[in-house]
This record gives structure tokens, sequence and C-alpha cells, in this order.
């Protein structure tokens, strides 16, 4: 049965990331990466989750709400999405914030939307900084709603949601009811860029900036973070790495194998 | 005085998953490093299969074989995963960091309010607690992580611990559970079956735009020959070459076989974050300038269509 098209109140969950392309290096405290030559994009799962947002948006009607927990320097990410068509914006900046773990952090973005009504939050898998894979499950968890993660398809009718995911070696197809939350993979579509008139619109669409005390959530309730980084260094670099030379292609081929067997031991 | 540690063991279609084994391996050292218990968590499947985890130190085996849990659906998973949780009090749970095991382990982590490091590389304990090595910034940062906290919850990536082999007790114990209120519907499953998972490979041969078209016979006879998986840059998936799934980088699948061979690949910074931790990085590229060759063990410059048949046939060689 093909169901009624109903308006569908949509949450996304936004973190602003480092570029990849970024040059990351440790900052002295040996415990963060230094931000000062970094470029800062929106988690490129969470663009998934942005135009998924919209395109829900444009198929069932409704409207599509952006909440990160970030520095202030996050509402350019948030201002990006509204250009790409979502409709409001809430960045919840504290300095409380900062010192929260990935629990922190949906203890925050859950309390942030306890009195706010929606039918489906959308979350990126990880974020691409700390790649974690954490937030979406916990904000879900912390709601008492259903999750479903790394989604490449979707479709809404009566009430509830249809998920394609990807497992090791294929899909697999869950059903969960309204409210639910769910998590992108790469193939769920192919977010649009924000457009001139798109952005100049951005500039009038709501960005609520918020602190702690205003969702109701005393600081120290945030929560002391239950994990810590203690040291932070580059992976081992692979010094040795060698061309292999050869007169003939032959030559090569035959001088990799010999390597791969005899010094690496792989073959 | 310290309860134990849990390792949870994944199956599909009855067979357990490759990081079963290491995770199991993985928690032993940990249990003997704490001086407890390794007890073993085996949903949804028989107990003629679980038997087999007491080679990996189990001393014991918890079976939960109920219809309800053989596909696994988050809620099932973590409502019985949590009752088990709050009898059996362990003081370290270790999952895989497989597709199931990070979904679990994150979901679990929020209901018991616990520490959880995913995708950790290795793990020790210090003064009783877990620090886990994990990778981030796409590979290009190794942290160390302290978990604060009990239980303490650690999900490995695949591949990335060894399997050792150490006679447990092994005991069996089937759990009578109930899965509890649940919402997610489990509809269907369709998996290709034949070739090597991607992310428990222990060779993987990939190709890029190199490829120049969907036609990847010669790396593929390259990766049957090792018994090893396919793998595709992105820009081989956005030309339609390959399917999604085989992409590996930032965007695609994390691997860390002991062999990856990268064929026709430049070597973007986000195709390194998906394959840096591998073992040996083998690059093949005509061009003597592309970046690949600079993380690379071995690289050979040439054109890979010549150079990759005369590869496989050298290892035939060798066989
Ligand atoms: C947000 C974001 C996420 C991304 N995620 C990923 C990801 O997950 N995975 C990923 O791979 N990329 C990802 N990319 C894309 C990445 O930046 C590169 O564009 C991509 O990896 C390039 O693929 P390639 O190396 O196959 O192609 P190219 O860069 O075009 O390189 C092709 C190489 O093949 C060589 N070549 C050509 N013909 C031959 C031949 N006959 N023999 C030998 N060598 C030959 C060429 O010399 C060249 O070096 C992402 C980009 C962005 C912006
Ligand atoms: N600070 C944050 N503010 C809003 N959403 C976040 C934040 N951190 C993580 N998320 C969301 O949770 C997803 C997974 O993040 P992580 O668990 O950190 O890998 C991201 O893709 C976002 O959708």
């Amino acid at each position: 049965m093909k169901g009624r098209l109903q308006k569908v109140e949509i949450i996304v969950l936004l973190k602003q990331v480092p570029a990849t392309e970024s040059f990351v290096e440790i900052a002295d405290d040996g415990v963060s990466i230094k931000t000062d030559r970094v470029n800062w994009v929106i988690n490129p799962y969470d663009e998934f989750a942005i135009e998924e947002a919209i395109q829900i948006k444009e198929a069932h009607g409704g409207s599509v709400t952006v909440i990160s927990v970030g520095p202030e320097k996050a509402s350019e990410a948030i201002r990006t999405a509204l250009a790409m068509g979502a409709d409001k914006g809430v960045l919840i900046n504290d300095p409380a914030a900062e010192k929260c773990d990935c629990l922190g952090i949906a203890r925050i973005l859950s309390e942030a939307l306890r009195n706010v009504p929606f039918d489906l939050i959308i979350a990126g898998q990880r974020a691409v900084d700390d790649d974690n894979f954490q937030v979406g499950p916990a904000v879900a968890e912390f709601l008492s709603i259903p999750h479903i993660s790394m989604v490449i398809k979707e479709e809404i009718a009566d009430g509830k949601i249809r998920c394609h995911k990807v497992v090791e070696g294929g899909t697999v197809i869950l059903e969960a009811p309204l409210p639910a939350l769910f998590t992108t993979q790469r193939g769920l579509n192919e977010p649009r860029y924000a457009s001139l008139p798109g952005i100049m619109k951005a500039k009038r669409k709501p960005l609520d900036i918020k602190t702690l005390a205003d969702i109701g959530l005393d600081a120290a309730k945030a929560g002391k973070p239950k994990t810590k980084i203690v040291s932070m260094k580059f992976p081992p670099e692979r010094k040795d790495g060698r061309i292999i030379e050869g007169e003939s292609a032959q030559a090569k081929a035959a001088e990799l194998v010999r390597a791969l067997s005899e010094e690496a031991k792989v073959i | 005085m310290s309860q134990g540690v849990l390792a949870i063991a994944e199956q599909s279609d009855g067979v357990f998953r490759k990081v079963t084994y290491e995770a199991l391996s993985e928690g032993k050292r940990i249990a003997d490093s704490l001086g407890c218990d390794l007890t073993a968590l085996v949903l949804g499947t028989s107990e003629n299969i679980s038997k087999e985890l007491a080679k990996y130190g189990a001393d014991k085996i918890l079976v939960a074989e109920t219809r309800a849990l053989y596909e696994y659906t988050t809620d099932a998973y973590t409502n019985v995963v949590a009752d088990i949780v709050s009898k059996e009090k362990p003081v370290v749970i270790i999952s895989g960091a497989s597709t199931q095991g990070r979904d679990l382990s994150a979901r679990l982590a929020a209901r018991l309010n616990a520490p959880l490091a995913m995708d950790c590389i290795a793990l020790r304990v210090e003064n009783d607690n877990l620090i886990a090595t994990r990778s981030m910034y796409g590979g290009k940062i190794l942290a160390d992580v302290a978990l604060d906290g009990k239980p303490q919850i650690a999900a490995i990536r695949p591949n990335s611990m060894n399997i050792t082999e150490s006679a447990g007790a092994g005991s069996i114990e089937k759990l009578d559970v109930d899965v509890g209120k649940t919402e997610l519907q489990f509809i269907e499953k369709k998996l290709d079956t034949g070739r090597v998972e991607l992310t428990e490979a222990d060779v993987v041969v990939s190709g890029g735009r190199g490829m120049g078209g969907s036609d990847f016979s010669v790396i593929e006879e390259l990766a049957d020959l090792l018994d090893g998986a396919v793998g595709a840059s992105r820009a081989a998936v956005d030309e339609g070459w390959r399917s999604a799934s085989d992409q590996v980088g930032q965007t695609g699948k994390v691997v860390s076989p002991n062999l990856y061979i990268a064929c026709g690949i430049s070597g973007a910074i986000q195709h390194f974050a998906g394959m840096s931790s591998s073992g040996i990085i083998v690059a093949i590229n005509k061009d003597p300038e592309a970046p690949v060759f600079s993380k690379a063990d071995y690289g050979i410059v040439g054109d890979l269509f010549e150079l990759v048949p005369l590869i496989t046939e050298e290892i035939k060689k060798l066989k």
C-alpha cells in the first residue's frame, strides 16, 4: 500500500571537521591537533544527511533543522547547510561542551531535541576527525528511538522508514517505526552544492545559538568524559619504501615477487 | 575484584566472522593482564559451533541460541547483551569493529553509560584500565585513548590483531533470553557470495582510474591467486566500473590487509585514509611522480596491464 504523503520533520546532526586535505599537526599539548592552518568543512557523511533530509522534505513536505555542538566557527557549516536548503539551524556553543567525549556530545544533542517535535533524525555514520561511529546510535538510545546505521537507501511510508543498509558483503533491509534515526553511508545520494540564491536565502534563515543552560542542561551533568586522549603520534613512516628497478617489465615483476616473498614475507 | 572480560562473537549465517577470533585472542591477552577469566558470548547460533571458541582461550561460552537473534538487529542485540552484562558484570567488553560490532557497541555504550573506544588497533592495560590505540583524522594520527568507568568497551578493527590459540576450559552455558521490547524489523538480507570480504582479506588488490574501464580481470586474477579481495578507488566507483561496496578510503571501507596492491591509483589522501594501516603497500603506476609511491613499501613504474599479469605469472611459479 502506497502511503499517503505526510509531512516529515527532520533533524540533521552536523559536525564541522577539518577537510581531509588539511595538513594535520599535533599541538603542543600532545593530545589535540593544531587548528590554525586547518580548512573546516561539513563532515562529508553529514553532507549526505543534509542532502537526504532535503530530498525527503521535497518529496513529503515538512522541514529540516540542522543542529551542531561546536565552536562559534561551526555556524559557517550550519549556514552552508541552510544554503543547501535546510530551514533552520541550531548551534550549541558552550565551553563546557568542548571537554565532552562522544557520549557527552550525544547527551547534549538529545537534551536539545527532547522538546522538539521530530519524525526523523539523520546523522553521519562517523565524523572523519575522530572516526568514532558513536554519536548517532547514542543519540537514538538517549531519546529511546530505534536507529539504523550505514544506510544507502530509504523509503518513508505509513509512519515507517524502510532502510537498505550495507553490511560486509551485501545489504540488509530493515524497517523502523517513526520517529527513528539513521546514519548515512556513501551511495545514499550526491550532495548538492549551495546555489547563489540559496546562499542569499540562507542569510535570512534562523540560526539560534544556545548554551547548555539554554537547553536546560547543567554543564556538570553533561558528564565527565569517560574516554580521554592521553597521547597522539604519527603512524610509523614507511621509511624503507623503494622503487623496483629492472631492465624490463618482466624483470621488475620478478624482483617484486621475490621481495614480497623473501623480504616482506607476505606471499 | 575483576569480574572478567567478555568477548562478543559475531556470526553470519551460523559462521563466525574472522574478527570473532581476533576479539577472543585479544580478550584473552587482556584477561591475562587483568588476571581474570575470558567469557565468550555467542548470539543467535548453536552450541555446536560455539565449542570451537574454547581454542582461543574462552573459559566460559555463553550461548543465546534463539531464532530472534539469528539476524542481527540493534535493539534485540542491545537488549540481550545489556541483560547479560548486568548479570556477568564484565570489566571489559571486546567486540569486532565490523559493521555490526560498531553498531552494537555504540548503542550498548550509551545504554550502559560506559566508555567505548572504536576501531582499536592495539589495546593494553595500565592500572587496571584499558588504553586503546586508534587511528583518527583518516589515519593521519594514532591516538592513545584512556577509558574510565565500567565496563570498558573496545571494538577492534578487523585484521589488526593477531589470532592466537590458547586452550580455555570452554564450559558452555545456554542462556534463556528474552529479546525484550524491539521496534526494528528485519526484512531481508542480500549477500554476494564468493569473494573474500574486503575488510577481512589478507590481501587486497585495488584498481583505480588507471584501469580505464570496468574490465578488472587482470587484478581479479591476481587477487584470486592470493585468496584476496578486489578493492577500488572512488574514481573507479564513480565511473561505474565497480560497486560502491568495493571502495576503499575515507568514504569507503577501511582495510588493513597484510598486503595491499594499488594499481592505477594516484594515492589521494582520501584513498590513504582507507588503507594506510596495511602491512605492506605496493603501488603500480605509470606516472613516476604519483603520490602513491611516497607511501608505498614497493613501487613499480609502468603500465599495470603489462605488469600485473607478469606479477601473477611470477607468483604462480612460487606456488
Ligand atoms: C570528501 C571526499 C571523499 C573521498 N573519498 C574517497 C575514498 O573513499 N576513496 C578514494 O579512493 N577516493 C576518495 N576521494 C577521491 C580522491 O580525492 C581521488 O579523487 C581519488 O582517490 C582518485 O582516484 P584514482 O587514484 O583512481 O584516480 P586518479 O587520481 O585519476 O589516478 C589514476 C592513476 O592511474 C595512473 N594510471 C593510468 N593509467 C595507468 C596504467 N595503464 N597503468 C598504471 N597506472 C596508470 C595514473 O598515472 C594516475 O596516477 C574522496 C574525495 C573527497 C573530496
Ligand atoms: N558535535 C557534534 N554536533 C552535532 N552532531 C555531531 C557532533 N559530533 C558528532 N555528530 C554527529 O554524529 C555523527 C557521528 O560522529 P562520531 O560519533 O563523532 O564519529 C556525525 O556524522 C554527526 O552527524
